[in-house]
């Protein structure tokens, strides 16, 4: 098993969290409050509803979600690569 | 079998379970009491804290919320739910790490100060007692209008339960409990969802329904455009743009997001599995569970809203249904019949020159005694009379309250009666799983990090599980007795200081203590006091005192005020601290310690 300097992981596992943070930031304020309007008004609808209104009260949850599910595969893995891996 | 009988027996049931789940894992030591032992599985931590987030206002009035501001109500919705994701990937895994029961522990131990501990326990305390009060209301007003007893009794049952399994069966009696109490929760939730968006768009998914056609009339058009063109037509905002301003609204969801991440009976759900890895895996099922209602919420609020509207407006009243006059009879609905023509309209603000729909004066109605004269009290068509005086200024005549969305859902849509029994259950669960939490947290807050750790250190653990269990019944009587004599308008206006000094205080905190290791005692000290005392003394200035809206910092009402105050503790926090002496050596390898995700970290030192 390789064993690095916890610096190495640590650096990759900031990685992770400011990309997440990006996304996680334009998802919920980007699309559901600072350009809701232009959203509303000029990106396709889901179904029958305003692009921006359905992040705001659907598609942000969604995406939440996702990127919880996708920060604990990355780090469980990043944590394996660095030897962290506990039993069991 | 009558609706009543019906209730009972779900009830009935539920409590047997929960009672019997708490008595089967009551906790024995310390470590049990305070932390479930650490040995509970992801799935069941993150059911269990789901339940625990989600108390009985969520539950009933969320809905109802979105219902009556359209877009202007997802502040809470990302808010309550973004939160999750600061806290998982910024907050627990290194909290985890670090190894102790509670969030002042950290504070205490990473800033080297008993002033500290103390700040963050007094914090601790004053943001739970808030928030179980409500909770001990909400209890008391389900059991009243269950059991046809008063308030009062109603609080007292719902504080002896809670006492009972939390006080005795301490954090592993609670988590087991309110994995159940979240499985009724959800079915009590999303089964009248399922139900009415079936009748209103014909789709059985009430998601997709929501952005689909509504198809209850003979002409089908888009949901939204049908709900806008209704609330536009009786004088409404249009339900898919708000009315907030866009910084406001910012700044709210801000303060709600960092909030939740800092909200430390939260935080300590997450104490109570084994490593890190499972923290990362139950924080993914916490969300989910909790995406489950919240992406529910929006659809309940809009469906029923159409449906009241098409129900009630321009009905007259001998012909509204039964269930109209039933939630009359217990206040949560009310009609003036400002224009004498017996039928019951409901109009929007932009109906009246003054932009307001109230419908008499005051904020909720009042009744005549009931001894009062009959005329007084039963108006000409039957209807229940108020003590309020009409509002002439607007046509509006219809008055409900915000529960009644998910509360008369299943009356309006015609559903069976078990699924309403089944929703009173859910309700009780939602309040009695969020009283167990809170009061599990002030009580360790009061018996671990104020008795222990600051006056008395010498205590055994034995005494120490017995002070908890003091100290909860303590807690208990005082939110008892708050639940049953409201402050007034007091506990509404609280949610705002709960969330705003959890972001203004906990949040930049523990933010700084996990990720700088040069942040120090007298930064921390003086970042934390000054973010509180900003938010405490704005909310105080404009809720209780005689602030008016425009007088305003930008804008921004007291519900967002906590994302500036927490701005100001950063600020302050890095000022001050690069004046003053760096943390010693231990706290410095400390915080190098918990970024190692394993609990054998050093071994990776070559």
């Amino acid at each position: 098993m390789k064993v690095d300097h916890p610096y190495a992981h640590r650096r990759a596992c900031l990685k992770i969290v400011f990309s997440l943070l990006t996304v996680w930031f334009a998802v919920s304020f980007g699309c559901g409050i600072l350009f809701r309007e232009w959203l509303d008004a000029n990106a396709p609808q889901v179904g029958n509803a305003p692009f921006g209104f359905w992040m705001a009260q659907q598609g942000s949850i969604l995406c939440f979600v996702l990127l919880l599910v996708i920060y604990a595969v990355l780090m469980n893995r990043l944590d394996a690569k660095h030897g962290y891996t506990e039993g069991k | 079998m009558t609706q009543d009988n019906l209730n009972f027996i779900f009830i009935g049931i539920s409590f047997a379970l929960y009672v019997g789940i708490a008595i089967k894992s009551r906790a024995g030591s310390t470590e049990e009491y305070y932390t479930a032992g650490g040995g509970v599985s992801p799935l069941a931590n993150g059911m269990a804290t789901a339940a625990d987030w989600m108390s009985a206002a969520t539950f009933i009035s969320m809905a109802g919320t979105v219902a009556l501001s359209g877009y202007d109500a997802s502040r809470f919705l990302m808010g309550w739910t973004g939160g999750f994701v600061l806290l998982t990937i910024l907050m627990v895994p290194y909290l985890r790490k670090f190894g102790k029961a509670t969030v002042p522990d950290f504070v205490g131990d990473r800033y080297y100060s008993k002033l500290a501990r103390a700040v963050a326990v007094g914090c601790a305390i004053f943001i739970c007692m808030t928030y179980i009060m409500g909770q001990m209301r909400g209890v008391g007003v389900v059991f009243s209008q269950l059991f046809g007893i008063s308030i009062t009794s109603g609080v007292i049952i719902g504080g002896t339960i809670v006492f009972f399994y939390a006080g005795l069966g301490g954090m592993k009696g609670i988590t087991y409990t309110q994995v159940a109490q979240y499985s009724v929760m959800a079915f009590a939730y999303t089964i009248p969802a399922i139900f009415i968006a079936m009748a209103l768009t014909g789709n059985v998914i009430p998601q997709l329904g929501l952005i689909g056609n509504y198809t209850a009339d003979a002409e089908v058009v888009p949901f939204f455009q049908k709900l806008n063109n209704i609330n536009l037509e009786l004088g409404f905002q249009e339900y898919t743009s708000g009315k907030l301003s866009k910084i406001n609204m910012f700044c709210i969801t801000a303060a709600l997001m960092c909030g939740t991440a800092g909200l430390p009976h939260v935080i300590v759900r997450f104490f109570t599995v084994k490593n890190v890895g499972a923290v990362r895996k139950s924080a993914c099922w916490t969300l989910l569970f909790i995406a489950v209602i919240y992406l529910t919420a929006p659809a309940i609020g809009a469906f029923s809203r159409v449906n009241l509207i098409q129900t009630l407006h321009q009905t007259s009243y001998t012909d509204a249904p039964t269930w109209f006059k039933d939630f009359e009879a217990t206040a949560q609905m009310a009609w003036v019949d400002k224009n004498g023509d017996g039928k019951i309209q409901y109009f929007g603000p932009a109906k009246s020159d003054l932009n307001s729909n109230s419908v008499f004066q005051g904020k909720a109605p009042s009744y005549p005694m009931y001894d009062a004269p009959e005329g007084q009290r039963i108006g000409a068509f039957g209807q229940r009379l108020l003590a309020n005086k009409a509002d002439g200024s607007n046509p509006n005549e219809l008055w409900f309250g915000n529960d009644i969305m998910v509360m008369a859902n299943p009356h309006m849509a015609g559903l069976p009666m078990w699924v309403i029994a089944l929703l009173m259950a859910g309700c009780i669960a939602a309040a009695l799983s969020t009283a167990a939490g809170l009061l599990l947290v002030l009580s360790t807050s009061i018996s671990h990090d104020l008795m222990k750790k600051i006056i008395k250190p010498d205590i055994s653990d034995l005494e120490e599980v017995r002070y908890a269990r003091f100290a909860s019944f303590v807690a208990l009587a005082v939110a008892v007795y708050f639940g049953i004599n409201p402050p007034s308008q007091f506990i509404a206006k609280t949610v705002a200081f709960a969330f705003g000094l959890a972001a203004s205080s906990f949040f930049p905190t523990l933010l700084m203590g996990i990720f700088s290791k040069r942040m120090n005692r007298a930064g921390a000290i003086s970042g934390m006091l000054s973010g509180i005392l900003f938010t405490f003394g704005y909310i105080t200035y404009f809720q209780f005192l005689d602030g008016t809206p425009d007088q305003y910092f930008l804008g921004i009402t007291p519900e967002g005020i906590g994302f500036v105050g927490m701005l100001i503790n950063f600020a302050v926090a890095f000022v001050v601290s690069s004046f003053t002496p760096e943390p010693p050596q231990e706290v410095q390898d400390m915080v190098e310690q918990i970024h190692i995700p394993s609990g054998a970290g050093d071994a990776s030192h070559h």
